[in-house]
């Protein structure tokens, strides 16, 4: 079978992160870039199926110049080769233009049956995006999977949320994202990482994705900022220690506070 | 006024408290009209609420496969209802949503199909339409607007405080498309949250939390007989989901959910900045930790430095006998 990988390079979420003041988009040279663990899981899933089933695994990622270190890595993980999406035009770009633009490059791939995606990268896009392309491809949607299984030109995935557990079930092919819960990921071998440098990675601009399409026709985002502003920090308020008082001092506190 | 679209969360029988927050929210932006998406006669049942809230027009987009599958009978009811308005010169002002994990979904596919600008996570809008966002774990506040197409706007439950308003609602019908099944995941088992009593956790005006401190399974009974008490619901850190401790659809932080109660109360929680990001929009958070360095403490607007099994029983107690004279 035929697995399409996005994955999504993000900034390091241990470090601080900050709006450029230009444009207040995400300032990504000032934090330190990493794959998004969430991805990683995604690629996981996605090697697991190539070492049971069979499959030639693709991996997708838009980005900067330093998004080809999250292809790379994917690869020494063992994924067959990759896209590097690049096009100084897609910087800012918005939910649905991130949508249409991994959509498409999916739509590079031969007979693809499954493409697999992290259920939210850790840098606000919180989640759409998956589904958001899932839609524009015309795939069913299994969405915030944390088990996945593929028999028989069928998919079904267990998927948890804050609403529940369902069972999902649907024909390939399909599009999956990925819970945190779903594995642990391989970390590439040395061997893995040597074969990395050469496998193939075609670097493709919005003039390969979209031909037809005029340069004014790339709407990079629908919304903008019209004001960001740092938040005060929270600052810490009133602190005891127990000396065997704190839990009846606590309950008067929420009593005069109304919280009770 | 021009349409507001607030999809409607129902269980069947009952309006999630998340759509009359949707609905006090479009109120700012024109007149509510509520889309109902369901098995024939959920509409009707739920019509009065709706209206109590404040919604004028009342969509009945219903079929009998509407409960079977993921989202897609949604964004169909949506997408429909605005070319539907479109058509008539009466293209709504925004379509709202709740920034669930559904919701959100939701709202990603609509904005791809109406090539629409998306607001994800908002938790305030003013009548020009400009949503206000707390990005980066809490660290920056963005106000944005949506500059093409009808603004689709998921808004963070807990955002707003529902406010009954009653008008008249006019119930229509709306016609969804047969699902194509080779385009859709069926939901062939459904086995809903099980939180007994307990509100749901995006939705709860007072959330518990436990962390790793909490020590194990069993010792959330302590978290959970807090909440209780409250009226709470409960969550659980990362590092809490992660050693087996509690369900991970209960996670509070980064990689779960992020909850915004008027009382957050963390136990055991040291607070990795990726709780942090989950919980710091909170309107009081109180947190009990044994250890006097742990980041939450930093934050807190009451933080007690000690054992939370000697803390938290005799606050729930406490609570329990203020509620049982109160």
């Amino acid at each position: 079978m035929n697995i399409v990988v996005l994955v999504k390079q993000v900034p390091d979420t241990g470090a601080e992160r900050t709006l450029s003041e230009a444009d207040h988009t995400l300032d990504r040279e000032s934090a330190d870039p990493v794959l998004d663990e969430i991805n990683e899981r995604a690629a996981e899933e996605a090697l697991t199926l190539k070492e049971t089933v069979g499959a030639d695994v693709t991996v997708v990622s838009m980005g900067p110049d330093s998004a080809l270190d999250a292809v790379r890595k994917v690869l020494a993980m063992g994924a067959d080769r990759g896209i590097h999406i690049s096009d100084d035009r897609l910087r800012g770009a918005d939910v649905v233009t991130t949508a249409r633009v991994l959509a498409a490059a999916v739509r590079t791939v031969d007979d693809v049956d499954l493409v697999l995606a992290g259920d939210a990268t850790t840098d606000g896009q919180a989640g759409a995006v998956p589904a958001a392309v899932a839609d524009l491809l015309r795939l069913p949607p299994l969405t915030h999977a944390r088990e996945l299984t593929v028999d028989a030109g069928r998919v079904r995935v267990e998927r948890e949320t804050e609403s529940g557990e369902t069972t999902l079930d649907a024909p390939l092919p399909a599009l999956v994202s990925v819970t945190e819960k779903i594995n642990e990921p391989r970390y590439p071998s040395f061997k893995g990482i040597m074969a990395a440098k050469k496998k193939p990675v075609r670097t493709v601009g919005l003039d390969d994705l979209f031909p037809d399409a005029d340069t004014a026709g790339h709407l990079v985002t629908r919304t903008r900022v019209v004001e960001a502003v740092p938040r005060p920090a929270r600052a810490a308020g009133i602190r005891v220690t127990d000396d065997g008082s704190a839990g009846r001092r606590l309950a008067e506190y929420l009593i005069a506070q109304k919280l009770v | 006024m021009p349409d507001v679209l607030v999809l409607v969360d129902h269980d069947g029988e009952r309006v999630h408290k998340s759509t009359y927050e949707l609905l006090r929210a479009a109120r700012r932006l024109g007149d509510p009209a509520a889309v109902v998406v369901g098995t024939p006669g959920t509409a009707a049942r739920l019509r009065d609420a709706l209206a109590r809230h404040g919604a004028r027009r009342v969509y009945a987009a219903e079929s009998t496969e509407a409960d079977e599958f993921l989202g897609t009978p949604a964004v169909d009811a949506l997408e429909r209802a605005v070319l539907d308005l479109a058509a008539e010169a009466a293209s709504p002002a925004a379509v709202l949503v709740s920034a669930t994990t559904a919701g959100t979904e939701v709202a990603g596919r609509l904005a791809a199909r109406l090539d629409a600008g998306l607001l994800i996570d908002a938790v305030d809008l003013d009548p020009s339409g400009v949503a206000t966002q707390i990005v980066f774990g809490g660290s920056c506040t963005v106000r944005s607007q949506v500059t093409h197409g009808i603004p689709v706007i998921a808004l963070r439950p807990g955002s707003f405080e529902p406010e009954e308003h009653p008008v008249e609602a006019a119930e229509l019908q709306l016609t969804l498309p047969p699902v194509d099944p080779a385009a859709s995941a069926r939901v062939t088992a459904r086995r809903a949250a099980v939180a007994g009593d307990r509100p749901e956790l995006t939705e709860a005006a007072v959330v518990v939390s436990g962390g790793r401190g909490v020590g194990g399974a069993d010792g959330f009974k302590v978290v959970e007989e807090l909440a209780d008490a409250l009226g709470g619901a409960v969550g659980a850190s990362r590092a809490a989901v992660d050693a087996g401790y509690y369900p991970h659809r209960y996670q509070v932080g980064q990689t779960g959910k992020s909850v915004s109660p008027q009382l957050y109360i963390a136990l055991g929680i040291s607070g990795a900045i990726q709780h942090l990001a989950g919980m710091q929009t909170s309107r009081t958070i109180v947190a009990v930790n044994k250890d006097p360095e742990a980041p939450v403490l930093d934050l807190a607007d009451y933080g007690v430095v000690g054992d939370l099994f000697a803390v938290a029983p005799r606050l729930t107690r406490e609570v329990a006998a203020r509620r049982s004279t109160g």
